[in-house]
């Protein structure tokens, strides 16, 4: 699935992500005002597939897992960035919101057209006919991602376990 | 291989030889804490939902200390719930008897070397037994109840040495201030900080924990200390087990990420204005700031170290017109202790209230949350904007020396001018 590139600055935190004054509303209220404060129409624009693409320290701050989860809620197919705050990563891998590391994103504009795959490591500008080459995540938590998160990842594992037994 | 303190801890854990900083591993959990915040309310429909059992219970250790006394009915209705699952799961549970980051040090379950997490973000306050223990959100904490294992990315170590030594009046609290001032409050990133130096192997357990609490501050993953004598006679104090310390440090060529060193000798009382810890300052640059509410607490800033302190600017003097102080001893084992010694009694001279063995205000909870336009010195570890009351109220951090000696003179002063 390819999709629009939304591209962000350093330091995008859990504030700007998941604000505040929105958090008792549910994740649906939430996500949308994920991002209002530096770009007031992203959650109104954004579509399944997109792709947030960010400079250092992506998601800094606090430790609420929503978040990632807003990000997940807006169907977005991963969060490419120079780095991520250390909670914010672990939050999005256990709710199966893929996160990957690029070294450098010379070449990449807002609005480009591109394709996400998690899996080879590639973030690939569909009209620049370029690839962005990403730090490939470790198979564990790609797993995790791949299932939707840690809880259904546990779930099929805990039925694997059981039908294991039942044999 | 020449490993660091925190890779040789995960490297256990992980059932490895050797890991490697960057590497994703997946470790066993020695121990896991939770609390009635976000623990069994939280973790409980997660666990009914993946239809499994808490994987041992033994090696789960649950404390109340957000909603006590639970004194609203929200809070009363989670104690509730948490005394409920306590019950019916039976784990280790601490009811009442302090706040979870002073009150696990204190059971002597928690030993140097051990791999932990906490479910709250001031959970790397137990690497100052030399574990390394780190804060995870409710989901991954219930995957760790199920299941006793977590993923980790093996951190870097950011080694931040402290020469010399602390002068009479400085507190270890007074050492993260400047360093949340000189590093920011992501200057950990996520890896392991671990403090070295001839400063650090003189303090005291609780001076350490401290150190390791604000690590949270920092930025870091875990904060960590060696385990070294002190360690032991402390673990020895409690009741606990003190097991081979021999192997529990950075070997001298572990590579490092960065490498900081600063002089104890010549720091001076620090606080932080209002609203990040890393607005830090010395106390002499912020004098003649008014303060109406001074607030001893917080398993930061109120342990037995802390409230002797305090007590040693306290007594014989009198609050300055107009201020109130207020007192929270960390833990019930503690306030215990300074009733003894007389400390307590101090405090009620000088007509402190003393509130529950709780995490009360600093975590915004409570009858005594701060009022609007209220100006507060707290020993606590976060001044952010709300979080003990009112938007409008003002936090400085300072030690709970600085905090003492500021309800005496009723605005900010260097402590040291009341110590003779």
């Amino acid at each position: 699935m390819s999709g629009r590139i939304f591209l962000f600055g350093d330091d995008i935190d859990t504030d700007q992500l998941a604000p505040g004054r929105y958090m008792r509303g549910g994740i649906e209220a939430l996500a949308a005002h994920c991002l209002e404060a530096t770009r007031p129409d992203f959650a109104q624009t954004v579509q399944p597939g997109d792709i947030v693409v960010a400079g250092r320290n992506f998601g800094a701050g606090s430790s609420r897992e929503q978040a990632a989860e807003a990000l997940r809620h807006l169907q977005v197919a991963g969060v490419v960035a120079l780095s991520f705050a250390g909670i914010f990563y672990r939050n999005a891998v256990n709710l199966g919101l893929p996160v990957l590391i690029a070294p450098s994103l010379g070449g990449v504009a807002d609005g480009d057209a591109a394709t996400l795959d998690p899996e080879g490591g590639v973030l690939r500008l569909i009209d620049k006919a370029a690839d962005i080459e990403l730090e490939t995540m470790p198979e564990n938590l790609r797993a995790i991602i791949e299932n939707g998160g840690l809880v259904p990842h546990l779930k099929k594992r805990f039925a694997a376990e059981h039908k294991g037994h039942a044999e | 291989m020449q490993q660091t303190l925190a890779q040789k801890i995960i490297s256990r854990a992980a059932g490895r030889d050797h890991v490697i900083p960057g590497e994703v591993v997946t470790a066993k959990v020695d121990l896991a804490m939770i609390h009635d915040s976000g623990g069994p309310r939280r973790v409980a429909p997660i666990l009914k939902d993946l239809g499994v059992g808490l994987w041992d219970k033994e090696k789960i250790f649950l404390v109340s200390d957000h909603f006590v006394p639970g004194d609203t009915e929200e809070g009363a209705s989670i104690l509730a719930l948490t005394r409920d699952w306590a019950r019916s799961t039976g784990v280790r549970f601490h009811d009442g008897q302090g706040i979870c980051h002073v009150v696990l040090p204190e059971s002597g379950q928690l030993q140097p070397g051990m791999f932990a997490v906490g479910g709250d973000s001031h959970s790397p306050t137990g690497g100052a037994m030399g574990a390394f223990m780190f804060g995870i959100g409710a989901t991954e904490m219930a995957g760790v109840l199920a299941t006793g294992e977590i993923w980790v990315k093996v951190p870097e170590t950011i080694r931040i040495e402290w020469t010399g030594r602390l002068g009479d009046g400085l507190m270890a609290k007074d050492i993260m201030l400047a360093l949340c001032g000189r590093l920011g409050m992501d200057g950990g990133k996520y890896q392991a900080v671990e403090y070295t130096g001839d400063a650090i192997k003189v303090l005291s357990m609780q001076e350490r924990m401290t150190l390791a609490n604000m690590a949270a501050e920092l930025g870091g993953q875990t904060g960590l200390v060696a385990p070294d004598e002190v360690t032991a006679a402390f673990l020895r104090s409690v009741g606990g087990e003190v097991p081979d310390l021999s192997d529990l440090h950075t070997d001298p060529d572990a590579s490092v990420l960065e490498h900081h060193s600063f002089d104890a000798t010549s720091l001076t009382p620090q606080v932080a204005a209002p609203h990040s810890p890393a607005n830090a300052m010395p106390a002499l640059e912020a004098e003649k700031t008014a303060i109406g509410v001074a607030y001893v607490g917080a398993c930061t800033g109120a342990k037995y170290e802390d409230l002797q302190a305090a007590a040693r600017i306290l007594k014989g003097r009198k609050l300055a017109a107009g201020v109130e102080l207020l007192v929270a001893p960390s833990s019930k084992r503690d306030q215990d202790r300074a009733t003894k010694d007389g400390i307590m009694a101090v405090f009620e001279a000088v007509g402190a209230k003393i509130l529950p063995n709780a995490c009360g205000i600093c975590a915004g909870y409570g009858t005594h949350r701060l009022g609007a336009d209220v100006t507060c010195i707290s020993s606590t570890a976060r001044n952010f904007k709300g979080r003990m009351g009112e938007a409008s109220s003002q936090v400085w951090l300072g030690s709970p020396l600085t905090v003492a000696a500021a309800a005496v003179a009723g605005h900010i002063v260097d402590p040291r001018e009341m110590l003779a």
